[in-house]
């Protein structure tokens, strides 16, 4: 998981570090704020934990053992902003002092095992936890899915890096300049092994931990237990990062060729595209024609704005923004309806989320 | 089978105490080939962060293997330089790289479609140039910016690479929380080896694998408890001290003329990677 030097290139290195220097600012600020001075001991303290947790050697179901990345406990003991500085921290050390993990892939081992993880682990414990008691055995299958669902997206966005590497950086003789292996390889190969045994792995020790905790220092667990607040303010910086990626969407204009995988019936008619396809797909022979599976099922559906171009707009870069706060929008809008029939369902009025702040124990 | 009940609980003991025992060698050596008197002991730390990421850099991005293998030559001219032993390179770094990322590159040999140049005995797979390549590649860049890491941390104290970070507007709140960790991450491992050792101590006969992850649960949690004391007692002497949330940390490198050398030296290697090995 810990990704060394010379399997990304340094232009996606470079892309992980713009998508993690703002979370690691959001994180530290909010930290800041709830601890003042003690964020500085606290985070070193919480840090020397993660390091340490993961050299431990679980024993899995089966007969096997694995060492756990702790992403899942930092989450659901402190919450994902914390988190997210405690584990990075963790793993700058082990890239510096130990060699484990790249210098250059830092920032996308931060993105993936420090960022991606803990969110994602922290969104699946409090949606399966809910309001329920602290000791109740909910809150451990809760982490112990927390743990699991964290480090097999943080594998699943490590497989997208390496599967990507091959597609957009080779030589003039087609040779991969760095991870050679494309996604439908890069993917299964590294799910696989997360999927069971490493994914096993987070799961005992998050459940595990949360289990011990729950008899011997509830009030650990209050930290990150669903409580009544939030609002506009502890969703904020969220709605704000939003709306600066809507705005940015017209970067995607920048790229050039096609999205691989994303190909329509127009392309497989045009020489230009299909050449493109050809040399994407490691030259892979195409079907003489449009392939009749997608002649067939590409008239069911019309998209209402093709291409992020609503045919109303000439420009372009406008027209990606439209789209981008029209989808938002109507996600948005799904899971607000989403919340208020759970909400319904179970006798009570909707609530917003607890914003998942720096929990400092 | 009986056998094999027994000790898998004494390899697991072991797998804790061995990574903390390694984890505290290594970082006893590096103090002790820090202290040496070789080239880059002598260097001022800010220049010897720069010029190694600078290194570590240009061997991502190098496009010739012939440049990577000038690199990593240089990498180990530099190590026989500052008095630290190829064998300890090989030990620590190059053997590690070399069974991790020899095993991820191996089937790239054939995997990656091109030009056929052999066939794998036996089973008639075809072994791609492209592939041999691309494995080189890989292989080339994990080792060299691998050993470039490596000469850095072992040649320099740790605290003098937190203070150099200062020198590349690194916060000094992050220079400060690096410099605590790291002290305090060896505290917490030797916690928890004793008190790993202290329950197998009192445990007759062997743990299965439930008992055995309730352990290691309960471990952490008392670590997670312990951590959590251990930064309040620190935070309340922090306060103590006149901590009032403000980072100060002393600047006291000097910069000499042979530091200068050292970074020109470093530059042109790097620029003539790029020159010849560029894109």
């Amino acid at each position: 998981m810990h990704i060394p030097d010379g399997y990304l290139s340094p232009a996606t290195c470079a892309v992980a570090y713009a998508v993690a220097v703002p979370f690691w600012s959001i994180g530290f600020r909010r930290v800041k704020r709830v601890l003042h001075t003690r964020a500085v001991p606290l985070l070193a303290m919480v840090s020397a934990f993660s390091f340490v947790v993961m050299m431990f050697n679980l024993p899995i179901p089966g007969g096997t053992t694995a060492h756990a990345v702790g992403l899942g406990i930092g989450a659901v003991l402190l919450g994902p902003w914390a988190a997210m500085l405690a584990v990075s921290i963790a793993l700058m050390i082990q890239a510096l002092f130990f060699g484990d993990g790249g210098i250059t892939a830092f920032g996308a081992n931060c993105v993936n095992m420090a960022i991606a993880g803990p969110l994602v682990a922290y969104a699946v414990y409090r949606l399966v936890s809910g309001r329920s008691a602290i000791g109740s055995r909910r809150r451990v299958v809760a982490a112990a899915l927390a743990g699991y669902a964290g480090i097999n997206v943080a594998a699943f966005l490590a497989a997208c890096e390496f599967g990507i590497q091959p597609m957009l950086f080779h030589d003039a003789t087609g040779t991969p300049l760095y991870a050679p292996y494309p996604l439908s390889l890069a993917i299964p190969a590294m799910m696989a092994a997360h999927v069971t045994v490493a994914g096993a792995a987070e799961a005992v020790i998050a459940g595990g931990l949360v289990a011990y905790l729950q008899r011997a220092n509830p009030e650990l667990l209050e930290v990150t237990a669903a409580r009544p607040g939030g609002g506009w303010r502890a969703t904020r910086a969220l709605w704000l990062g939003l709306g600066a990626m809507m705005v940015a969407s017209p970067l995607g204009l920048l790229a050039a060729g096609m999205a691989w995988g994303e190909w329509g019936v127009e392309d497989f008619q045009d020489p230009e595209s299909r050449a493109q396809i050809v040399a994407a797909t490691g030259n892979a022979a195409l079907p003489d024609g449009v392939p009749v599976g997608l002649e067939r099922l590409s008239s069911l559906w019309t998209a209402p704005l093709p291409d992020y171009a609503p045919g109303f707009m000439h420009d372009p870069s406008f027209g990606y923004i439209v789209s981008a706060v029209v989808g938002a929008g109507l996600v948005s809008l799904a899971v607000l309806a989403l919340a208020w029939i759970v909400a319904r369902t179970r006798g009570q009025g909707p609530r917003t989320p607890e914003s998942g702040a720096a929990h400092g124990g | 089978m009986a056998d094999d009940a027994v000790d898998r609980p004494r390899r697991s003991r072991r797998g804790l105490t061995e990574s903390v025992s390694r984890a505290m060698c290594r970082a006893f050596d590096a103090e002790d080939i820090a202290a040496r008197d070789g080239l880059l002991q002598h260097l001022d730390p800010r220049i010897k962060v720069g010029g190694f990421v600078l290194l570590i850099v240009v061997a991502v991005s190098v496009r010739s293997l012939v440049v990577l293998g000038g690199l990593f030559g240089f990498a180990v001219l530099l190590a026989l330089l500052s008095r630290i032993a190829p064998a300890r390179l090989a030990r620590q770094v190059w053997l590690g790289v070399f069974a991790f990322t020899g095993l991820v590159a191996l089937p790239a040999i054939v995997l990656v479609p091109g030009e056929v140049v052999a066939r794998v005995p036996g089973l008639a797979w075809p072994i791609t140039l492209q592939g041999l390549r691309s494995a080189a590649f890989l292989l080339g860049r994990g080792e060299t910016a691998a050993t470039f890491a490596a000469l850095l941390v072992l040649s320099t104290p740790w605290p003098h690479v937190l203070k150099a970070l200062r020198a590349y507007r690194a916060p000094v709140v992050l220079v400060a929380i690096l410099g605590m960790t790291h002290r305090y991450v060896f505290l917490l491992q030797s916690v928890a080896v004793q008190m790993v050792e202290a329950r197998r101590s009192r445990t007759v006969g062997a743990l299965g694998g439930r008992d055995r992850r309730r352990m290691a649960a309960a471990t952490a949690g008392v670590l997670f408890g312990k951590a959590l004391h251990l930064s309040s007692e620190v935070h309340l002497a922090m306060i103590s001290r006149g901590y009032r949330g403000e980072v100060f940390l002393l600047d006291d490198f000097r910069t000499r003329p042979r530091d200068w050398v050292a970074l020109a030296v470093f530059g042109a290697v790097a620029a003539m990677a790029m020159w010849f090995g560029g894109a």
